[in-house]
């Protein structure tokens, strides 16, 4: 490949506190909020963005087709270019990058992508229905019709291949938790013990409700610009380095028991006997951090980053993406939450924002969630936006975020870097 | 023409279920019946009434599909139909204690992953005549058939093959 185009810089970002429900504002208001709150951080006017991208995964939460369309004219951005994308609980990280990509490519100057979803409007067990028929209809709906199943099972393999326990899942969990209560637009601050997870409420085996994430309302906005503009507009942007996106069959069952695409710091030699991806690892994501990774010129993943928000739909998932990350090697990633690796003040912090577990998943949003969280890392505008400074990294340079959908069928990894 | 500025909608007695008033939210009720084609798959749906699993086999690079599909993934050329033995192994499991809405009667329900021999792909399938404590992965399982068929995945099932040493996950 591959022209990278031009520089690409996220300049502002807002985001709603994300909640079970919210029934006094609709998505175009919650939108609407998010947006202003981004345009009056750096002081911009509806004439200073060129065009915009929607965000949102499921028509059937709220039997509203079109709603991009209808945020688009709500924000007073028609008749601006503009386009929605999905693809399931990436929508938003996928959604970034085309924004990325609109600036990149020179058809615009300043692009804003904005992510929401309105999951409230149907119970848990039916949204959990909707989002099943995010699974193979013919084959896998009638059977399982069930995500948390889908990543219990992926869960079980996990412990049977490399030794995984429940304990150490928890500790994702604590942890997560742990980080949001300092975090004001988080869904569920909680502090929680080990115990706690596991003595919740069973889901699906090994995961319990304190494993898994909510259903929520939310919206997110995130506005990007060209090397230029985005000077103008802020003297702290922060550089969108390279993007990263990977693919794997709908299907958990026609996933391949071949080998693993190796990192820089990988050799063959560390996996001989496994049969990958199979259902206890997610070939996308690793697909997506590879040419991430690529594109920003690291090699050694843990040394050259120094935060990462990643999706942690599940516990268990948040285990399996330090490896297909490269954070440490496929196998390890239990041991890696369980030596504190991944804590807030750990080598490198995952999820200091409490992640998808506490922080809320209103799908659409949440890609866009987390480079609003990950832009204030590094802009170091913490204390500011949070009115708590507990969560600021000391001078973070460098951070990466990952979207996640499916089994694990699109993954999207983003590098981001501070400019100063 | 007929121009009448008297006319009137007609009053109707169904109201609408409000659950509150501020904000305003309401009962808005919405289904739908699909005429759902099973098209190229259709052959696995139908051959599971004369107890047969079909997966699929590439006719080019010969890599064999547990869940059927009709052109390979890893080649892109046509699949020929290919029957799967009745027996297998748990490849994985979980046991859901909740469930999306249509499933939630039937929990908790066992699903596994199942591993044919010498089959290159899995199969997803409800698992019955066993509890969690007694699923573990490697655990031999033979497939059994609804009588009456509702053409659906779920027309064939899995259940332990009896076993006298059985091994039981701690």
């Amino acid at each position: 490949m591959k022209h990278k185009g031009r520089n690409v810089y996220m300049v502002s970002g807002g985001v709603t506190k994300f909640a079970k429900a919210t029934p006094e504002m609709d998505f175009r208001l919650r939108v609407k909020k998010a947006f202003d709150y981004a345009m009056n951080d750096v002081h911009l006017t509806l004439n200073d963005i060129d065009g915009s991208v929607a965000s949102y995964f499921a028509d059937h939460f709220q039997r509203q087709l079109m709603s991009g369309i209808m945020v688009q004219d709500y924000l007073g951005l028609t008749p601006k270019p503009s386009k929605r994308v999905e693809g399931g609980g990436a929508t938003g990280g996928l959604a970034f990058q085309t924004g990325y990509e609109e600036i990149a490519s020179g058809r615009m100057d300043t692009c804003a992508v904005y992510g929401f979803e309105t999951m409230s409007h149907v119970n848990t067990w039916k949204g959990n229905e909707f989002i099943a028929l995010a699974s193979d209809t013919n084959f896998d709906y009638p059977v399982g019709g069930f995500y948390t199943g889908y990543y219990a099972m992926m869960a079980v393999r996990h412990m049977h291949e490399f030794g995984t326990t429940v304990e150490q899942l928890a500790k994702v969990s604590v942890k997560n938790h742990r980080n949001a209560i300092h975090n004001p637009y988080a869904q569920s601050p909680m502090n929680l013990t080990v115990s706690d997870v596991r003595n919740s409420p069973m889901v699906a085996y090994p995961l319990t409700r304190l494993d898994v994430c909510t259903m929520s309302d939310g919206a997110a906005v995130a506005i990007l610009a060209s090397e230029e503009k985005a000077f103008e507009i802020t003297d702290r942007p922060v550089l969108i380095k390279s993007i990263g996106t990977g693919t794997d069959t709908m299907r958990l069952s026609d996933r391949p028991m071949g080998k693993v695409p190796l990192l820089p710091n990988e050799k063959e030699s560390d996996y001989s006997g496994l049969k990958y991806p199979g259902v206890h690892s997610f070939r996308a994501g690793r697909t997506a951090a590879k040419e991430a990774y690529d594109g920003a010129g690291i090699t050694d993943p843990i040394e050259e980053l120094d935060l990462i928000e990643l999706h942690d739909a599940y516990t268990s998932s948040e285990i399996q993406t330090y490896e297909d990350l490269g954070l440490c090697k496929y196998g390890e990633g239990g041991k890696f939450i369980e030596e504190g690796k991944s804590e807030l003040k750990g080598k490198i912090p995952v999820n200091p924002s409490g992640g998808l577990l506490a922080s809320g998943h209103p799908v659409g949003a949440t890609g866009i969630m987390q480079s609003v969280f990950m832009f204030w890392q590094l802009q170091r505008t913490v204390k500011k936006h949070f009115k708590d400074d507990y969560l600021q990294l000391n001078n973070p340079k460098r951070g990466l975020i990952h979207s996640h959908a499916g089994t694990g069928t699109y993954v999207t990894a983003t590098i981001m870097e501070a400019v100063k | 023409m007929t121009i009448d500025p008297n006319a009137k909608m007609e009053e109707t007695q169904n109201g609408t279920e409000v659950y509150s008033i501020d904000p305003l939210i309401v009962k808005s009720h919405y289904e739908i019946d699909y005429i759902h084609s099973y098209a190229q798959d259709s052959e696995f749906f139908r051959a599971l009434g004369k107890k047969k699993i079909m997966g699929s086999k590439c006719k080019n690079c010969g890599y064999t599909y547990a869940t059927p599909r009709s052109h390979c993934m890893m080649c892109g050329a046509e699949t020929e139909w290919y029957q799967l033995p009745n027996t297998g192994k748990v490849h994985t499991f979980t046991t859901c204690y909740f469930g999306s809405e249509e499933f939630l009667k039937e929990t908790p329900f066992n699903l596994i992953m199942v591993e044919f021999e010498n089959v290159d792909s899995l199969f997803m399938a409800r698992l019955i005549g066993a509890d969690l404590d007694d699923l573990y992965v490697g655990m031999p399982v033979t497939a059994k058939f609804r009588r009456n068929q509702k053409f659906s995945p779920t027309d064939v099932y899995f259940v332990p093959v009896a076993q006298p040493d059985k091994k039981r996950r701690k």
